[in-house]
Protein backbone atom coordinates (compact mmCIF):
# COMPACT_ATOMS: atom_id res chain seq x y z
CA UNK A 1 0.00 0.00 0.00
CA UNK A 2 1.21 3.58 -0.78
CA UNK A 3 2.59 5.29 1.72
CA UNK A 4 0.52 8.53 3.51
CA UNK A 5 2.34 11.92 4.30
CA UNK A 6 2.86 11.00 7.72
CA UNK A 7 4.59 7.64 7.12
CA UNK A 8 6.46 9.16 5.45
CA UNK A 9 7.83 12.14 7.46
CA UNK A 10 7.42 9.50 10.68
CA UNK A 11 10.15 7.60 8.12
CA UNK A 12 12.49 10.03 7.75
CA UNK A 13 12.32 10.55 11.22
CA UNK A 14 13.16 7.72 12.40
CA UNK A 15 15.91 7.29 9.59
CA UNK A 16 17.81 10.64 11.20
CA UNK A 17 16.99 9.57 14.50
CA UNK A 18 20.26 7.45 14.63
CA UNK A 19 22.65 10.22 14.16
CA UNK A 20 24.00 11.39 17.54
CA UNK A 21 26.63 13.49 15.65
CA UNK A 22 25.49 16.58 13.78
CA UNK A 23 27.78 15.72 11.31
CA UNK A 24 26.72 12.19 10.74
CA UNK A 25 23.47 13.95 10.10
CA UNK A 26 24.93 16.29 7.98
CA UNK A 27 27.08 13.90 5.94
CA UNK A 28 23.81 11.91 4.89
CA UNK A 29 22.42 15.43 3.78
CA UNK A 30 25.19 15.73 1.69
CA UNK A 31 24.91 11.96 0.08
CA UNK A 32 21.10 12.73 -0.86
CA UNK A 33 22.23 16.27 -2.59
CA UNK A 34 24.84 14.10 -4.25
CA UNK A 35 22.01 11.57 -5.25
CA UNK A 36 19.23 13.43 -6.64
CA UNK A 37 18.52 13.99 -10.34
CA UNK A 38 17.79 17.89 -9.74
CA UNK A 39 17.15 19.92 -12.77
CA UNK A 40 20.82 20.06 -15.14
CA UNK A 41 22.17 23.92 -15.70
CA UNK A 42 21.31 24.23 -18.89
CA UNK A 43 17.58 23.24 -18.38
CA UNK A 44 16.92 25.65 -15.51
CA UNK A 45 14.76 28.72 -15.99
CA UNK A 46 14.43 32.24 -15.18
CA UNK A 47 11.01 31.42 -13.57
CA UNK A 48 12.04 28.63 -11.70
CA UNK A 49 14.38 30.29 -9.66
CA UNK A 50 14.07 31.38 -5.83
CA UNK A 51 16.76 33.68 -4.98
CA UNK A 52 17.59 33.27 -1.55
CA UNK A 53 20.39 35.45 -0.24
CA UNK A 54 22.69 32.73 0.30
CA UNK A 55 21.85 29.67 -2.10
CA UNK A 56 19.50 29.58 -4.98
CA UNK A 57 16.72 27.34 -5.86
CA UNK A 58 15.31 25.98 -8.47
CA UNK A 59 11.90 24.41 -8.84
CA UNK A 60 10.00 22.45 -11.56
CA UNK A 61 6.72 21.30 -10.24
CA UNK A 62 4.19 19.49 -12.46
CA UNK A 63 0.61 17.09 -12.22
CA UNK A 64 0.56 14.00 -14.16
CA UNK A 65 -2.23 11.56 -12.75
CA UNK A 66 -3.74 13.95 -10.71
CA UNK A 67 -0.97 13.83 -8.67
CA UNK A 68 2.35 16.33 -7.98
CA UNK A 69 6.02 15.60 -9.40
CA UNK A 70 8.09 18.41 -7.87
CA UNK A 71 12.03 18.26 -9.29
CA UNK A 72 14.33 20.98 -7.84
CA UNK A 73 18.15 22.19 -7.72
CA UNK A 74 20.41 24.13 -6.09
CA UNK A 75 23.59 25.79 -5.82
CA UNK A 76 24.38 24.32 -2.62
CA UNK A 77 24.75 20.59 -2.18
CA UNK A 78 23.28 21.03 1.63
CA UNK A 79 20.34 23.19 0.58
CA UNK A 80 20.29 20.41 -2.34
CA UNK A 81 19.62 17.39 -0.16
CA UNK A 82 17.07 19.01 2.03
CA UNK A 83 15.44 19.72 -1.79
CA UNK A 84 15.65 15.99 -2.17
CA UNK A 85 14.01 15.59 1.45
CA UNK A 86 11.01 17.34 0.60
CA UNK A 87 10.39 16.35 -2.81
CA UNK A 88 10.62 12.51 -1.25
CA UNK A 89 8.02 13.69 0.68
CA UNK A 90 5.59 15.84 -1.63
CA UNK A 91 5.89 13.60 -4.90
CA UNK A 92 3.07 11.58 -6.10
CA UNK A 93 0.73 13.33 -3.11
CA UNK A 94 -2.13 15.03 -4.10
CA UNK A 95 -2.65 18.71 -4.45
CA UNK A 96 -5.30 18.74 -1.54
CA UNK A 97 -3.00 16.36 0.65
CA UNK A 98 0.31 19.12 0.23
CA UNK A 99 -1.99 22.12 0.97
CA UNK A 100 -3.77 20.89 3.73
CA UNK A 101 -1.25 18.62 6.15
CA UNK A 102 1.29 19.79 8.00
CA UNK A 103 5.37 19.33 7.06
CA UNK A 104 6.76 18.57 10.36
CA UNK A 105 9.83 16.29 9.83
CA UNK A 106 12.26 19.14 8.87
CA UNK A 107 11.71 20.15 13.07
CA UNK A 108 11.96 16.69 14.23
CA UNK A 109 14.93 15.69 12.53
CA UNK A 110 16.58 19.22 13.81
CA UNK A 111 17.12 21.13 10.39
CA UNK A 112 14.37 23.93 11.40
CA UNK A 113 17.26 26.61 10.68
CA UNK A 114 17.43 25.60 7.56
CA UNK A 115 13.65 26.77 7.06
CA UNK A 116 13.65 30.06 8.92
CA UNK A 117 13.49 33.43 7.26
CA UNK A 118 16.78 34.07 8.88
CA UNK A 119 18.42 31.14 7.13
CA UNK A 120 17.90 32.48 3.39
CA UNK A 121 18.75 29.60 1.68
CA UNK A 122 15.79 30.20 -0.58
CA UNK A 123 14.17 26.79 0.71
CA UNK A 124 11.45 28.12 3.03
CA UNK A 125 10.17 29.85 0.27
CA UNK A 126 10.44 26.71 -2.10
CA UNK A 127 7.98 25.16 0.59
CA UNK A 128 5.75 28.24 0.23
CA UNK A 129 6.58 27.68 -3.62
CA UNK A 130 5.09 24.09 -3.41
CA UNK A 131 2.08 24.11 -1.71
CA UNK A 132 0.95 26.97 -4.39
CA UNK A 133 1.87 25.00 -7.05
CA UNK A 134 -0.40 22.19 -5.79
CA UNK A 135 -3.16 25.20 -4.52
CA UNK A 136 -3.43 25.24 -8.50
CA UNK A 137 -4.66 22.47 -9.10
CA UNK A 138 -7.26 22.17 -6.39
CA UNK B 1 46.06 31.74 25.30
CA UNK B 2 48.97 30.60 22.23
CA UNK B 3 50.66 33.50 21.43
CA UNK B 4 48.54 35.93 22.77
CA UNK B 5 49.68 38.97 24.93
CA UNK B 6 48.20 38.97 28.31
CA UNK B 7 47.43 42.93 27.15
CA UNK B 8 45.09 41.52 24.42
CA UNK B 9 43.56 38.65 26.86
CA UNK B 10 42.74 41.54 29.22
CA UNK B 11 41.02 43.37 26.67
CA UNK B 12 39.23 40.09 25.43
CA UNK B 13 38.48 39.54 29.26
CA UNK B 14 36.26 43.10 29.27
CA UNK B 15 33.48 41.14 26.53
CA UNK B 16 31.36 38.86 28.06
CA UNK B 17 29.68 37.52 25.04
CA UNK B 18 33.10 35.42 24.15
CA UNK B 19 32.82 33.01 26.72
CA UNK B 20 29.68 31.37 25.07
CA UNK B 21 29.25 28.33 24.10
CA UNK B 22 27.56 27.21 20.74
CA UNK B 23 26.37 23.93 19.93
CA UNK B 24 28.63 22.53 23.01
CA UNK B 25 31.84 24.46 21.17
CA UNK B 26 33.14 27.07 22.62
CA UNK B 27 32.33 30.62 20.40
CA UNK B 28 34.92 31.51 17.52
CA UNK B 29 33.57 34.95 16.82
CA UNK B 30 35.13 35.97 13.50
CA UNK B 31 31.54 38.21 11.84
CA UNK B 32 33.29 41.58 13.32
CA UNK B 33 32.51 43.02 10.50
CA UNK B 34 28.97 42.57 10.50
CA UNK B 35 28.90 43.81 14.25
CA UNK B 36 31.32 43.76 17.14
CA UNK B 37 30.86 42.81 20.68
CA UNK B 38 30.04 44.91 23.49
CA UNK B 39 32.53 45.68 26.42
CA UNK B 40 30.87 45.15 29.88
CA UNK B 41 30.99 48.59 30.25
CA UNK B 42 28.79 49.13 27.48
CA UNK B 43 26.14 47.15 28.33
CA UNK B 44 26.08 48.17 32.21
CA UNK B 45 25.81 51.89 30.57
CA UNK B 46 22.46 50.47 28.93
CA UNK B 47 21.24 49.19 31.92
CA UNK B 48 22.24 52.14 33.98
CA UNK B 49 20.24 54.44 31.75
CA UNK B 50 16.66 52.89 31.84
CA UNK B 51 17.36 51.90 35.22
CA UNK B 52 17.88 55.51 36.55
CA UNK B 53 17.90 58.18 33.88
CA UNK B 54 15.34 57.23 31.52
CA UNK B 55 13.91 60.79 29.73
CA UNK B 56 13.12 61.85 26.97
CA UNK B 57 15.27 65.03 25.84
CA UNK B 58 15.55 68.35 24.96
CA UNK B 59 12.27 69.25 26.39
CA UNK B 60 11.70 68.97 29.69
CA UNK B 61 12.33 71.29 32.28
CA UNK B 62 12.45 68.28 34.95
CA UNK B 63 15.84 67.17 36.32
CA UNK B 64 15.72 63.63 34.57
CA UNK B 65 15.61 65.45 31.23
CA UNK B 66 17.87 67.42 32.07
CA UNK B 67 20.28 64.54 32.64
CA UNK B 68 19.26 62.70 29.88
CA UNK B 69 19.91 65.64 27.44
CA UNK B 70 23.58 66.18 29.29
CA UNK B 71 24.56 62.53 28.80
CA UNK B 72 23.18 62.63 24.76
CA UNK B 73 25.26 65.79 24.58
CA UNK B 74 28.50 64.45 25.89
CA UNK B 75 28.34 61.71 24.20
CA UNK B 76 28.49 64.06 20.85
CA UNK B 77 31.01 65.42 22.11
CA UNK B 78 32.99 62.42 22.50
CA UNK B 79 32.24 61.55 18.93
CA UNK B 80 33.32 64.95 18.00
CA UNK B 81 36.80 64.77 19.62
CA UNK B 82 36.96 60.91 18.49
CA UNK B 83 36.91 61.54 14.93
CA UNK B 84 38.77 64.86 15.38
CA UNK B 85 35.27 67.17 13.77
CA UNK B 86 36.49 70.83 14.60
CA UNK B 87 32.26 71.47 15.69
CA UNK B 88 30.22 69.40 17.94
CA UNK B 89 27.44 70.62 15.48
CA UNK B 90 28.63 68.93 12.79
CA UNK B 91 27.86 65.65 14.22
CA UNK B 92 24.49 64.48 13.60
CA UNK B 93 23.12 61.39 15.37
CA UNK B 94 21.18 58.96 12.88
CA UNK B 95 20.47 54.88 12.59
CA UNK B 96 23.60 53.78 11.18
CA UNK B 97 25.77 54.17 8.25
CA UNK B 98 23.08 53.13 5.83
CA UNK B 99 20.85 55.75 7.35
CA UNK B 100 23.40 58.63 7.16
CA UNK B 101 24.33 57.72 3.36
CA UNK B 102 20.38 57.91 2.90
CA UNK B 103 20.50 61.41 4.42
CA UNK B 104 23.22 62.88 2.22
CA UNK B 105 21.68 61.08 -1.11
CA UNK B 106 18.17 62.66 -0.23
CA UNK B 107 19.31 65.94 1.46
CA UNK B 108 22.65 67.16 -0.39
CA UNK B 109 21.04 65.21 -3.37
CA UNK B 110 18.28 68.18 -3.73
CA UNK B 111 20.97 70.62 -4.17
CA UNK B 112 21.92 68.63 -7.33
CA UNK B 113 20.97 68.73 -11.03
CA UNK B 114 19.74 66.60 -13.63
CA UNK B 115 22.88 65.34 -15.24
CA UNK B 116 25.32 66.25 -12.09
CA UNK B 117 27.26 63.21 -11.80
CA UNK B 118 27.81 60.88 -8.13
CA UNK B 119 30.91 58.65 -8.15
CA UNK B 120 31.08 55.47 -6.46
CA UNK B 121 32.96 52.58 -6.79
CA UNK B 122 32.60 48.83 -7.78
CA UNK B 123 33.23 47.72 -4.02
CA UNK B 124 31.11 49.80 -2.52
CA UNK B 125 28.10 47.76 -0.17
CA UNK B 126 24.22 48.23 -1.19
CA UNK B 127 24.07 50.80 1.17
CA UNK B 128 26.77 52.87 -0.50
CA UNK B 129 24.77 52.16 -4.45
CA UNK B 130 21.27 51.92 -3.63
CA UNK B 131 20.70 55.21 -2.36
CA UNK B 132 22.31 56.79 -5.17
CA UNK B 133 20.44 54.87 -7.63
CA UNK B 134 17.04 56.22 -6.20
CA UNK B 135 18.37 59.90 -6.40
CA UNK B 136 19.06 59.01 -10.09
CA UNK B 137 15.67 58.22 -10.29
CA UNK B 138 14.37 60.77 -9.00
CA UNK B 139 17.01 63.85 -10.03
CA UNK B 140 18.17 62.08 -12.85
CA UNK B 141 21.86 62.21 -11.25
CA UNK B 142 24.06 60.22 -13.40
CA UNK B 143 26.24 57.69 -11.18
CA UNK B 144 29.54 56.37 -12.42
CA UNK B 145 31.24 53.41 -10.97
CA UNK B 146 34.49 53.65 -10.58
CA UNK B 147 36.70 50.00 -11.59
CA UNK B 148 38.81 47.80 -9.65
CA UNK B 149 41.41 45.51 -10.41
CA UNK B 150 41.87 41.47 -9.77
CA UNK B 151 43.76 42.40 -6.58
CA UNK B 152 40.66 44.19 -5.45
CA UNK B 153 42.03 47.46 -5.41
CA UNK B 154 40.98 51.12 -7.08
CA UNK B 155 41.27 51.66 -10.52
CA UNK B 156 43.19 55.21 -9.64
CA UNK B 157 43.91 55.75 -13.41
CA UNK B 158 39.88 55.49 -14.23
CA UNK B 159 38.90 57.49 -11.42
CA UNK B 160 41.34 60.41 -12.27
CA UNK B 161 39.56 59.85 -15.88
CA UNK B 162 35.94 60.28 -14.45
CA UNK B 163 36.66 63.02 -12.62
CA UNK B 164 34.99 66.22 -14.35
CA UNK B 165 33.10 69.67 -13.71
CA UNK B 166 29.66 67.92 -13.60
CA UNK B 167 31.16 65.86 -10.79
CA UNK B 168 29.44 66.65 -7.66
CA UNK B 169 30.05 63.90 -5.08
CA UNK B 170 32.42 60.97 -4.67
CA UNK B 171 30.83 58.45 -1.92
CA UNK B 172 33.38 55.88 -1.51
CA UNK B 173 34.00 53.36 0.85
CA UNK B 174 37.34 53.60 3.33
CA UNK B 175 37.77 49.87 3.62
CA UNK B 176 36.06 47.34 1.32
CA UNK B 177 33.53 44.89 4.06
CA UNK B 178 34.24 42.18 1.53
CA UNK B 179 38.20 42.44 0.28
CA UNK B 180 39.38 44.33 3.21
CA UNK B 181 41.25 46.83 0.69
CA UNK B 182 42.12 49.93 2.35
CA UNK B 183 41.50 52.75 0.13
CA UNK B 184 43.59 55.54 -0.50
CA UNK B 185 40.76 57.99 0.44
CA UNK B 186 43.18 61.15 1.49
CA UNK B 187 44.00 61.27 -2.51
CA UNK B 188 40.91 60.75 -3.11
CA UNK B 189 39.83 63.38 -1.24
CA UNK B 190 42.07 65.86 -2.47
CA UNK B 191 41.56 65.08 -5.92
CA UNK B 192 38.33 65.89 -5.90
CA UNK B 193 37.92 68.71 -4.03
CA UNK B 194 40.41 69.38 -7.30
CA UNK B 195 37.28 69.39 -9.62
CA UNK B 196 34.78 71.35 -6.71
CA UNK B 197 33.33 67.89 -5.97
CA UNK B 198 32.50 66.98 -2.26
CA UNK B 199 33.61 63.57 -0.68
CA UNK B 200 31.78 61.20 1.49
CA UNK B 201 33.06 58.25 3.33
CA UNK B 202 31.73 55.13 4.12
CA UNK B 203 33.63 54.38 7.57
CA UNK B 204 31.58 51.19 8.56
CA UNK B 205 34.40 49.21 8.43
CA UNK B 206 37.50 51.62 9.31
CA UNK B 207 36.22 52.73 12.25
CA UNK B 208 37.21 49.99 14.69
CA UNK B 209 40.23 49.51 12.78
CA UNK B 210 42.26 52.66 12.75
CA UNK B 211 42.40 56.48 14.19
CA UNK B 212 39.90 58.68 11.78
CA UNK B 213 40.42 62.08 11.96
CA UNK B 214 37.89 63.97 9.52
CA UNK B 215 40.01 66.98 9.94
CA UNK B 216 42.62 65.53 8.43
CA UNK B 217 41.05 63.63 5.78
CA UNK B 218 39.39 66.92 4.67
CA UNK B 219 36.08 64.97 3.69
CA UNK B 220 32.83 66.54 3.38
CA UNK B 221 30.68 63.78 4.63
CA UNK B 222 31.82 60.76 6.96
CA UNK B 223 29.65 57.94 8.20
CA UNK B 224 29.63 54.87 10.41
CA UNK B 225 27.28 52.70 12.89
CA UNK B 226 28.04 52.06 16.19
CA UNK B 227 27.57 48.66 16.83
CA UNK B 228 30.57 48.19 14.48
CA UNK B 229 32.81 50.31 17.38
CA UNK B 230 31.56 47.85 19.94
CA UNK B 231 28.25 50.41 20.51
CA UNK B 232 24.87 49.35 20.50
CA UNK B 233 22.75 48.76 16.69
CA UNK B 234 20.05 51.40 15.92
CA UNK B 235 23.05 54.48 16.58
CA UNK B 236 25.36 56.02 13.79
CA UNK B 237 26.77 59.17 12.93
CA UNK B 238 27.00 61.49 10.51
CA UNK B 239 29.86 64.04 10.03
CA UNK B 240 29.57 66.52 7.65
CA UNK B 241 31.23 70.26 7.71
CA UNK B 242 28.62 72.89 8.98
CA UNK B 243 29.32 74.72 5.55
CA UNK B 244 27.63 71.80 3.87
CA UNK B 245 24.90 70.97 5.77
CA UNK B 246 23.59 74.47 6.44
CA UNK B 247 23.07 74.57 3.30
CA UNK B 248 21.28 71.55 2.72
CA UNK B 249 17.33 70.81 3.28
CA UNK B 250 16.41 68.95 6.04
CA UNK B 251 15.83 65.37 5.76
CA UNK B 252 12.82 64.32 7.98
CA UNK B 253 10.32 66.36 9.37
CA UNK B 254 8.92 66.35 12.62
CA UNK B 255 9.56 67.16 16.78
CA UNK B 256 13.14 68.05 17.67
CA UNK B 257 14.17 69.39 14.31
CA UNK B 258 11.71 72.84 14.06
CA UNK B 259 12.22 76.14 15.64
CA UNK B 260 8.99 77.26 15.13
CA UNK B 261 5.25 75.37 13.52
CA UNK B 262 2.56 76.97 12.45
CA UNK B 263 0.09 75.98 9.42
CA UNK B 264 1.80 78.52 7.38
CA UNK B 265 4.93 78.34 7.58
CA UNK B 266 7.77 76.41 9.86
CA UNK B 267 11.13 77.41 10.74
CA UNK B 268 14.04 75.10 10.97
CA UNK B 269 16.31 74.43 14.12
CA UNK B 270 19.73 74.81 13.84
CA UNK B 271 22.50 72.23 13.42
CA UNK B 272 22.45 69.38 14.16
CA UNK B 273 19.08 68.89 15.47
CA UNK B 274 17.21 70.41 11.80
CA UNK B 275 18.55 66.76 10.78
CA UNK B 276 17.48 65.04 13.78
CA UNK B 277 13.37 64.90 13.60
CA UNK B 278 11.93 62.54 16.41
CA UNK B 279 12.47 61.87 19.83
CA UNK B 280 16.26 60.13 18.88
CA UNK B 281 18.08 56.81 19.89
CA UNK B 282 18.98 58.27 23.63
CA UNK B 283 20.43 55.37 25.06
CA UNK B 284 22.18 54.14 21.84
CA UNK B 285 23.57 57.63 21.41
CA UNK B 286 24.88 57.79 25.33
CA UNK B 287 25.91 53.77 25.18
CA UNK B 288 28.01 55.02 22.01
CA UNK B 289 29.67 57.84 24.47
CA UNK B 290 31.22 55.00 26.49
CA UNK B 291 32.20 52.53 23.82
CA UNK B 292 34.28 55.22 22.42
CA UNK B 293 35.65 56.17 25.96
CA UNK B 294 36.38 52.23 25.82
CA UNK B 295 38.34 52.68 22.75
CA UNK B 296 40.32 55.74 24.06
CA UNK B 297 41.06 53.73 27.52
CA UNK B 298 42.90 50.94 25.31
CA UNK B 299 46.33 51.42 23.70
CA UNK B 300 45.19 51.20 20.07
CA UNK B 301 48.57 50.78 18.74
CA UNK B 302 49.24 47.80 20.16
CA UNK B 303 45.21 46.28 19.46
CA UNK B 304 45.65 47.17 15.46
CA UNK B 305 49.22 45.67 15.42
CA UNK B 306 47.45 42.40 17.22
CA UNK B 307 44.76 42.86 14.59
CA UNK B 308 47.38 42.70 11.76
CA UNK B 309 48.88 39.89 13.07
CA UNK B 310 45.53 37.97 13.47
CA UNK B 311 45.14 38.95 9.57
CA UNK B 312 48.85 37.57 8.27
CA UNK B 313 48.50 34.58 10.39
CA UNK B 314 45.09 33.81 9.26
CA UNK B 315 45.88 33.93 5.36
CA UNK B 316 49.31 32.42 6.18
CA UNK B 317 47.45 29.29 7.22
CA UNK B 318 44.43 29.03 4.89
CA UNK B 319 46.74 29.18 1.85
CA UNK B 320 47.91 25.92 2.82
CA UNK B 321 44.83 24.48 2.39
CA UNK B 322 44.76 23.14 -1.15
CA UNK B 323 42.02 24.87 -3.52
CA UNK B 324 41.51 27.57 -1.20
CA UNK B 325 41.47 31.14 -3.07
CA UNK B 326 41.56 34.46 -1.12
CA UNK B 327 39.48 37.35 -2.87
CA UNK B 328 41.44 40.87 -2.20
CA UNK B 329 45.09 41.16 -1.96
CA UNK B 330 45.76 44.32 -1.78
CA UNK B 331 49.50 45.05 0.13
CA UNK B 332 46.35 47.49 2.66
CA UNK B 333 44.53 45.63 3.83
CA UNK B 334 42.14 45.23 6.68
CA UNK B 335 41.54 42.19 9.46
CA UNK B 336 39.29 40.51 7.40
CA UNK B 337 39.75 37.81 4.53
CA UNK B 338 37.37 36.85 1.99
CA UNK B 339 37.99 33.18 0.70
CA UNK B 340 36.42 30.35 -1.67
CA UNK B 341 37.53 26.60 -1.56
CA UNK B 342 37.17 24.74 -5.07
CA UNK B 343 33.95 25.12 -6.34
CA UNK B 344 32.66 23.81 -2.69
CA UNK B 345 29.46 26.81 -2.30
CA UNK B 346 30.38 28.91 0.88
CA UNK B 347 26.85 28.53 2.09
CA UNK B 348 27.90 24.50 2.93
CA UNK B 349 30.96 25.43 4.30
CA UNK B 350 29.42 28.20 6.52
CA UNK B 351 26.69 25.65 7.65
CA UNK B 352 29.10 23.08 8.76
CA UNK B 353 31.72 26.06 10.33
CA UNK B 354 28.53 26.93 12.84
CA UNK B 355 28.11 23.78 13.67
CA UNK B 356 31.50 23.22 14.90
CA UNK B 357 31.00 26.64 16.90
CA UNK B 358 32.48 29.01 14.38
CA UNK B 359 30.68 32.09 13.72
CA UNK B 360 31.96 33.10 9.75
CA UNK B 361 29.78 35.03 7.22
CA UNK B 362 28.56 33.69 3.80
CA UNK B 363 26.87 35.21 0.92
CA UNK B 364 27.49 38.20 -1.01
CA UNK B 365 28.16 40.39 1.88
CA UNK B 366 25.45 43.15 0.48
CA UNK B 367 28.33 43.83 -2.66
CA UNK B 368 26.27 41.54 -5.06
CA UNK B 369 27.70 43.58 -8.19
CA UNK B 370 31.62 42.88 -6.40
CA UNK B 371 30.20 39.19 -6.61
CA UNK B 372 29.53 39.41 -10.35
CA UNK B 373 32.89 41.13 -11.04
CA UNK B 374 34.84 38.19 -10.27
CA UNK B 375 32.24 35.69 -11.27
CA UNK B 376 31.07 34.12 -8.07
CA UNK B 377 28.29 33.25 -5.88
CA UNK B 378 29.82 34.58 -2.76
CA UNK B 379 32.32 34.34 -0.18
CA UNK B 380 33.22 32.70 3.33
CA UNK B 381 34.58 35.87 5.18
CA UNK B 382 36.29 36.01 8.37
CA UNK B 383 36.80 39.34 10.22
CA UNK B 384 38.72 39.75 13.09
CA UNK B 385 38.48 42.05 15.96
CA UNK B 386 41.07 43.82 18.52
CA UNK B 387 39.50 40.60 21.29
CA UNK B 388 40.42 37.52 18.85
CA UNK B 389 43.53 35.11 19.50
CA UNK B 390 45.93 33.04 17.31
CA UNK B 391 44.11 30.20 19.15
CA UNK B 392 40.96 30.93 17.65
CA UNK B 393 42.24 30.99 13.94
CA UNK B 394 43.64 27.41 14.78
CA UNK B 395 40.21 26.09 15.48
CA UNK B 396 38.97 27.78 12.47
CA UNK B 397 41.43 26.52 10.41
CA UNK B 398 40.97 22.84 12.14
CA UNK B 399 36.75 22.98 11.39
CA UNK B 400 37.14 24.85 7.79
CA UNK B 401 39.26 21.19 7.27
CA UNK B 402 36.98 18.84 8.74
CA UNK B 403 33.93 21.26 6.67
CA UNK B 404 35.93 20.58 3.32
CA UNK B 405 36.40 16.86 4.02
CA UNK B 406 33.40 15.99 4.64
CA UNK B 407 31.63 17.99 1.39
CA UNK B 408 34.74 17.08 -1.17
Amino acid sequence: MKESLKQKQDAIIADFQVFDDWMDKYEMIIDLGKEIKGITVDKRKDEQLIDGCQSRVWLKAEIDNKRMNFSADSDAIITKGIIALLIAVYNGEKPETIVKEELYFIDKIGLQEHLSPTRANGLLEMVKRMKLEALKHV
Amino acid sequence: MKGTSKYIEEIRSKFPLLNKKVYGKPLVYFDNAATTQKPQKVIDRINAYYNSENANIHRGVHHLSQVATQDYEDARTRVKNYIGANKVNEIIFTKGTTDGINLVATSFGELMNKGDEVLISAMEHHSNIVPWQLLAERKGIVLRVIPIHQDGTLDMDAFHGMLNEKTKLVAITHISNTLGTINPIKNIIKKAHGVGAKVLIDGAQSIQHGEVNVAHLNCDFFVFSGHKIFGPTGIGVLYGKESILDCMPPYQGGGDMIQRVSFDQTTYNELPFKFEAGTPNIVGGIALGTALEFMESIDTKQAFAHENELLSYAEQKLLTVEGLKIYGTSKHKTSLVSFNVGTIHPFDIGTLLDKQGIAVRTGHHCTQPLMDFFCIPGTIRASFSLYNTKAEIDLFIHALKKAISVLS
